[in-house]
């Protein structure tokens, strides 16, 4: 009886998977596109970056798309809420765009087989109509990393990290390998913010850096609010994170890293509309056009510069890979041997510090 | 003078700078709470503080034009509490709740097109050779006239509440609002000037986060400090020396968590964020627990009143 049962309902469900792939593959007519924003439109970061993908949507395809969004869902119970929300509202692709809402957005997707789901820097994609897609933000804070070393003055450069997930630690390794390619007597400390966006928080932290001496900041953080604290001290510098931050340049903005997910948002809901939608796991970089490096001030040396700019373009063209071996791990031993690459999968679960971080990673 | 690595008067500096938003909003509370009325919408006058003081300094390029506008929209604001509640009798805890979110929406609506820009600079007071003594110099006379304006305000609600006529009223009718009636005073309408008086110093200490303490706006800037002020108001008992005391606490837990990171102390974060939470309810369990005392709040705390009945 019990073996009955779950035959015929495999049947079924293969019989309904079946309809809607065939559904699929004609395409639609019209496309809902709903977004999960972590933070404020008007965080002038992260969440402001995706809303302009989601502009861009409405600008590519006019009437045969529709997007809605919903800003500041905390990462938690509410971003299930939040999710089911859209699903009920008749989206046909939802865009989840913080790591937070990773679990969240497994649990509606199993919901609602028919709906596409598409989650921002996670990876998990247990449910079939669960894609994630991430950028390599790890090659723009190599960029940012090769500057920082070149500037600092008193050696010390300071990161404020958000949570001490694999994309952040990837920033923080990338950064001070490049950093300290250039100037090996360069030091990296680390502030913990957890959170993603609190001005204030944000602030307090870029004020204890610099308190302790430190010149140069990268943050991983999507406010302002850091570059505003190194604003009031002469002599200190910061880059733009997610968006431009061109309120700040020439200085303390000498740089930044751009989040442009305007050409992933057109190929996805592109291919909803033409039929060819599959899930995917997409991880682009310089090279896609998904990471940009902002506009280098002239507050930074013309040779600086032009060794960041080579930088970009060498790992643009792909001929050079800011995790190239010899790398150790924090504690000393090997990590990749001379001239090795490390693969994505290593990259996407990165919970270590490379040799000469000090500080541990909080659990 | 430096210990484990942190500079403790460039720390005491930035725990006082910390603290001001936290302790203006909650004085102002303060004398709310002691005229008897409960307005949980400090976050959302705080907001409307910061949005307008920032939008007034940049159009008029003057920090000082901004925090009074902050002021005057914080009160404007809270008029609209002080109307549900004493006109229409609403009850306080949904209205002050009310209030925050409406004040954080119309904040987000008034902010757009102000984000990135930057504000005027606030300022240091010019204190001449002081700001130059060891020590001293850098951990008190570097600050900007804010900073001095908030202790100046706990001298002054002090006296105000303990030792004043007019603070006496207030605590009569936070106290026992039938009787003062019967004395003749006008309820309502004191407690509507209380209100004001709220609203107005909560928003100063919202134009602080805005103008100097992080000087941008962004949705959602006081991300819960007004709700930490409101705290500090029950963790003082509703007395003014005390919420200097709590605002410095939870300001100097905020900003100690940062320092600790940035001076490598292996102290796990997690600890570090939620010190001031935790303190706030050791410090309600012990006040609560001792046998017999009174935890202060005003008799008539959240209770709306109307003369005929």
């Amino acid at each position: 009886m019990k073996r009955r049962n779950l035959l015929a309902g495999a049947a079924i469900g293969l019989g309904l998977s079946l309809t809607s792939g065939a559904a699929m593959a004609q395409g639609l007519d019209h496309v809902k596109a709903c977004f999960i924003y972590v933070g404020p439109i008007g965080d002038g970061g992260w969440t402001y970056q995706h809303h302009q993908g989601a502009l861009a949507l409405k600008e590519e395809f006019g009437d045969k798309v529709d997007i809605a969004w919903q800003e500041s869902v905390p990462e938690g119970a509410d971003a299930e809420r939040a999710i089911t929300q859209f699903a009920l509202d008749g989206c046909n692709i939802i865009f989840t765009t913080s790591f937070g809402f990773m679990d969240a957005t497994q649990a509606v997707a199993a919901q609602f087989p028919d709906i596409k789901f598409e989650h921002a820097t996670g990876f998990k994609r247990d449910q079939p109509n669960v894609s994630t897609y991430d950028a390599r933000f790890y090659e723009g804070r190599a960029v940012m990393g090769t500057i920082a070393g070149h500037m600092t003055k008193s050696n010390k450069i300071g990161y404020i990290g958000s949570y001490p997930i694999p994309e952040v630690i990837q920033g923080i390794n990338a950064s001070y390998i490049h950093a300290k390619k250039v100037n090996p007597d360069a030091t990296m400390t680390v502030v913990w913010a957890y959170t993603w966006f609190d001005p204030a928080k944000e602030a307090d932290a870029a004020k204890a850096l610099i308190d302790q001496g430190i010149d140069v900041i990268l943050q991983h953080t999507d406010s302002t609010a850091p570059l505003a604290e190194a604003a009031k001290v002469e002599g200190v510098i910061g880059f733009g994170q997610a968006s431009d931050m061109s309120a700040y340049k020439p200085a303390p903005r000498v740089s930044a890293i751009i989040d442009n997910w305007s050409p992933y948002y057109i190929k996805r809901v592109g291919a909803l509309l033409d039929g060819s939608y599959a899930q995917s796991a997409a991880w682009e970089g310089i090279a896609g056009g998904e990471v940009e490096i902002g506009e280098i001030t002239e507050a930074v040396p013309a040779e600086v510069k032009a060794a960041a700019e080579k930088l970009r373009d060498d790992i643009a063209a792909g001929t050079y890979h800011p995790f190239t071996g010899p790398l150790n791990k924090q504690d000393g031993s090997e990590w990749l041997a001379d001239g090795v690459v490390a693969d994505d999968a290593a990259l996407a679960t990165m919970d270590f510090y490379v040799e000469g971080i000090t500080g541990d990673i909080p659990k | 003078m430096i210990i484990g690595g942190i500079d403790i008067a460039v720390l005491m500096a930035s725990l006082m700078v910390g603290s001001v938003p936290i302790l203006l909003a909650a004085l102002g509370e303060t004398v709310v709470e002691r005229s008897g009325v409960l307005n949980l919408g400090v976050e959302g006058m705080m907001i409307i503080g910061a949005v307008s003081g920032f939008i007034a300094a940049v159009t008029f390029q003057s920090p000082i034009l901004g925090f009074l506008a902050g002021a005057a929209c914080g009160a404007a604001f809270s008029l609209i509490f002080a109307f549900l509640v004493l006109v229409l009798q609403a009850n306080q805890v949904a209205t002050g709740l009310a209030l925050t979110l409406v004040g954080i929406g119309i904040s987000s609506l008034a902010g757009q097109g102000f984000n990135g820009i930057k504000p005027p600079v606030t300022g240091a007071v010019p204190m001449g050779p002081l700001r130059d003594i060891p020590f001293l110099g850098p951990m008190l006379f570097r600050h900007d006239w804010v900073v001095w304006f908030g202790l100046a305000m706990v001298a002054v609600t002090w006296w105000l509440l303990n030792r004043s006529r007019a603070g006496l009223i207030i605590r009569a009718v936070g106290e026992n609002h039938e009787a003062a009636h019967a004395l003749g005073y006008k309820v309502n309408r004191i407690r509507l000037l209380c209100i004001l008086f709220g609203g107005a110093m909560a928003g100063i200490g919202g134009a602080y986060i805005s103008l100097v303490r992080v000087p941008q706006w962004t949705d959602n800037i006081t991300n819960g400090i007004g709700w930490i002020a409101l705290a500090i108001v029950v963790f003082a008992s509703w007395r003014p020396g005390r919420v200097l005391f709590g605002a410095w606490l939870f300001g100097g837990l905020l900003v100690l968590g940062p320092n600790l990171q940035a001076a490598e102390y292996r102290i796990p974060v997690e600890y570090l964020s939620m010190a001031p939470y935790l303190i706030t309810i050791v410090v309600l369990v012990v006040m609560s627990a001792r046998k017999g005392a009174r935890m202060g709040a005003p008799a008539s705390l959240g209770q709306n009143f109307h003369a005929s009945r």
